[in-house]
C-alpha cells in the first residue's frame, strides 16, 4: 500500500457545546477518490475547512505528504499542493475565465512582486490556463467574464481553477451541488479524469455520483465516521441503511 | 487605429485628452500666475487622488487618511526649511520616505482590518498626524508656516519659475497615472484586485493578500508625500488644516467623482472639484449651497463616475434615436 497523501489522525472539533468533528481518522491514498457522505449536518463541511486550514480543529493532527500541517493556515497548505473548491461557488467575478485560471497559475510560478509588466500577456502563465481550462472543457469561454458564465460553467471553472494549482489533493466539497443532469454528466466525466492524477477528497449529496466515482466511502454522522469501505461495503451496511441512505436510494 | 490602440484611447483617451489639455493651458489664455497656480493645485491634489484610487479602486482599501501622506511631504519640506536647508536632492527623497514610512507603520496595523473598520483606523491616524502638526511650535502650529524658499535643485532655482512648476507637476501626474496603470496590470496589481473581489479565492490559490496590501498602502503613501512636497511650494505656506480630515474626504470625493474604476478618473475629478470650487466661490458667496448639490447629482446619474461619462453619454443617445442603430447594424 502507497503512503497516503492525507492522513487525519483523531480529529475533534467543537463549536461551544457542540461537537461538529469527533475523533475523526481517515485517510486519502494517491489516485484515490475517498468520498465522505453523511446526512444534513453531519459536520461534512466542517470537515473540509479543517483540513484546508479555514478552520483549526481542537484536537488531532492532520498530515498532508508527509508533513504535519495542522498549524499552517489555508494559504499556505495551497502552496503546498491542497486545493479546494467551495460549497458556495468562489470565484473572481469580474475577472475573465481565463484570468481566474491565470491567477491560481501565477501562484505557484515566481514572485508576484513585480510591478511593471502587463501580467495579461504572459505566455507561460496563458497557456498553462488554457490548457486547465481545456480540461475541463471551458476552452471556448476562456475570454468571457466569469460572472457571465452559467451556473455549471463557474463550476466547472472553480475545478480548473483547483486543477491549475497543479494539486496533488483535490478537496471538492458538493462540486455537483445545483448543477442540472446534462451538467452533472460532464462534471462526472471530468472528475473521472482526473482521478488518476491526483487524489481527491470528495463530499457530495448525489449518490449516484459518489458510487459511480467512490473508490472507498466514510459516512459522517454527527461529526463521526460511523463506518469506511467500499462501495459495495457501504451499500451492504445495515447501520448506513438507518443512519442515511434510507430504502430507496439503494433501490 | 491598430485594434489594441484603439482599445487603450477608449479606455484611457479622457485622461489623455486632460493631460495635454494642461500641457496646451498655458498657451492658451491660461498662463498668468493665478491661473497657473490654480493649476498646479489641481495636478498635485490629482497626484494625490491618483494613489488614493489605487488603493480604492484597485485594492479595495478605502482610506479616510489620505491626506496625513500630503502632509508629512509637506512638514518634511517646511522642517527642513526652518533648517535652512532648501537642496532638493535631499528635501524630495526626504519628504516622501517620511510618508512611506507613516504609510508603513500605519498600515501594518490597519490592513488588520477591513471594510468600516479599516475606514475608522485610517481617519484616526490621520487624526493623531493632524494633532502632532498641530503642536509643533517651532513650525507655526496651528498658525502654519510660511515657507522662506521654494526648494532648489542643485542650487538651481527652477521652481520659482510658474511654467517650469506647471510642467514639473504636469510630468509627475502623467508619470504617477502611467506608473499605477500599469501597476494595476502586472502580477502584483493583479493579486490585488483578486483580493479586492475575493479574498477567499485569493487565499485559495495561494496568495496572502496582506502584504501586498501593504505594498501598495505604502507605495501610495510614498506618492501623496512627493504630492505634500509639491504642495508645499506651490502654496509656500504650509498648515496642519493639509491633514485635516476633511481634506482626505476632499480628495476621495475626488475619486470617486472621477470614476473608481480607473486611475485616471481622479485626474478628472480633482482638476473638476478645483476649478468648480474656484469658479463657484467667485460667483456666489453661499457656494457650498451649489457646489453641495452638483456633487450629489453627480454621483446619482454618473455611477461611472466623470471617466465613464462618454460612454453612458453614447448609450443614452443611442437610445433616443434609433434610426442610428440601425444604421450601425
Amino acid at each position: 500500500m502507497p503512503d497516503p497523501l492525507l492522513e487525519l489522525h483523531g480529529l475533534s472539533k467543537n463549536f461551544g457545546a457542540l461537537t461538529v468533528t469527533s475523533d475523526v481518522s481517515l485517510t486519502v491514498l494517491p489516485g484515490e477518490i475517498h468520498a465522505i457522505i453523511g446526512p444534513n449536518g453531519a459536520g461534512k463541511t466542517t470537515l473540509i475547512h479543517q483540513i484546508s486550514g479555514t478552520l483549526r480543529p481542537d484536537r488531532g493532527t492532520i498530515r498532508f505528504a508527509g508533513q504535519d500541517v495542522t498549524a499552517l493556515p489555508f494559504e499556505r497548505r495551497a502552496r503546498l499542493g491542497l486545493a479546494r473548491s467551495f460549497q458556495i461557488t468562489s470565484i473572481v467575478p469580474g475577472f475573465t475565465a481565463l484570468e481566474n485560471v491565470a491567477l491560481a497559475v501565477q501562484a505557484r510560478s515566481g514572485s508576484s512582486f513585480r510591478f511593471l509588466r502587463p501580467v495579461a500577456t504572459e505566455k507561460a502563465l496563458n497557456e498553462e490556463a488554457r490548457a486547465a481550462l481545456d480540461t475541463v472543457g471551458l476552452g471556448r469561454v476562456a475570454d468571457r467574464t466569469a460572472a457571465a458564465l452559467s451556473h455549471g460553467e463557474k463550476r466547472q471553472l472553480e475545478l480548473a481553477i483547483a486543477i491549475a494549482m497543479n494539486p496533488r489533493l483535490l478537496l471538492l466539497d458538493e462540486p455537483l451541488a445545483g448543477a442540472g443532469p446534462e451538467e452533472t454528466e460532464r462534471l462526472i466525466g471530468i472528475l473521472r479524469e482526473l482521478r488518476s492524477r491526483y487524489g481527491i477528497l470528495l463530499v457530495e449529496h448525489d449518490m449516484q455520483a459518489v458510487f459511480a466515482l467512490a473508490d472507498r466511502i466514510s459516512v459522517l454522522v454527527y461529526g463521526r465516521v460511523i463506518v469506511t469501505g467500499t462501495v459495495d461495503e457501504i451499500r451492504g451496511h445495515p447501520e448506513v441503511r438507518t443512519a442515511y441512505l434510507g430504502e430507496d436510494a439503494l433501490a | 487605429m491598430t485594434a489594441p490602440f484603439r482599445k487603450t484611447f477608449r479606455k484611457h483617451g479622457l485622461a489623455l485628452v486632460t493631460l495635454l489639455a494642461l500641457a496646451a493651458a498655458p498657451f492658451f489664455g491660461f498662463g498668468d500666475g493665478f491661473a497657473l497656480s490654480l493649476l498646479a493645485r489641481a495636478m498635485i491634489l490629482g497626484m494625490a487622488a491618483v494613489s488614493l484610487s489605487l488603493l480604492v479602486g484597485g485594492a479595495g482599501l478605502v482610506s479616510l487618511g489620505h491626506a496625513a501622506t500630503m502632509g508629512i511631504g509637506a512638514y518634511a519640506v517646511v522642517a527642513f526649511d526652518a533648517a535652512g536647508v532648501s537642496e532638493g536632492l535631499i528635501v524630495f527623497p526626504a519628504a516622501i520616505a517620511a510618508a512611506a514610512v507613516y504609510a508603513l507603520v500605519t498600515g501594518a496595523v490597519s490592513l488588520r482590518t477591513s471594510g468600516v473598520h479599516f475606514i475608522m483606523i485610517t481617519l484616526a491616524f490621520g487624526q493623531m498626524a493632524f494633532f502632532t502638526t498641530s503642536s509643533f511650535s517651532s513650525l507655526g502650529g496651528d498658525d502654519g508656516y510660511t515657507l522662506y524658499a521654494r526648494t532648489e535643485w542643485l542650487g538651481s532655482r527652477i521652481m520659482d519659475s510658474r511654467l517650469t512648476f506647471h510642467f514639473l507637476c504636469l510630468g509627475l501626474l502623467a508619470l504617477v497615472w502611467v506608473g499605477g496603470t500599469l501597476l494595476l496590470g502586472s502580477r502584483f496589481g493583479r493579486v490585488l484586485r483578486a483580493a479586492r473581489e475575493n479574498p477567499q479565492r485569493a487565499l485559495a490559490v495561494g496568495f496572502q493578500p496582506y502584504p501586498y496590501r501593504l505594498v501598495a498602502y505604502v507605495m501610495a503613501g510614498a506618492v501623496g508625500g512627493l504630492a505634500g512636497a509639491l504642495l508645499a511650494n506651490a502654496t509656500e505656506f504650509v498648515s496642519p488644516a493639509l491633514l485635516s480630515w476633511t481634506r482626505s474626504g476632499e480628495l476621495l470625493f475626488m475619486v470617486i467623482l472621477g470614476g473608481v474604476g480607473q486611475l485616471g478618473g481622479a485626474i478628472l475629478g480633482a482638476l473638476a472639484i478645483v476649478l468648480l470650487e474656484e469658479t463657484l466661490s467667485h460667483l456666489l458667496v453661499y457656494w457650498r449651497l451649489v457646489f453641495g448639490p452638483l456633487l450629489v447629482l453627480s454621483v446619482l446619474f454618473l455611477p461611472d463616475g466623470l471617466v465613464g461619462a462618454p460612454l453612458r453619454l453614447r448609450a443614452a443617445f443611442r437610445f433616443a434615436s434609433p434610426k442610428r442603430r440601425s444604421a450601425d447594424a
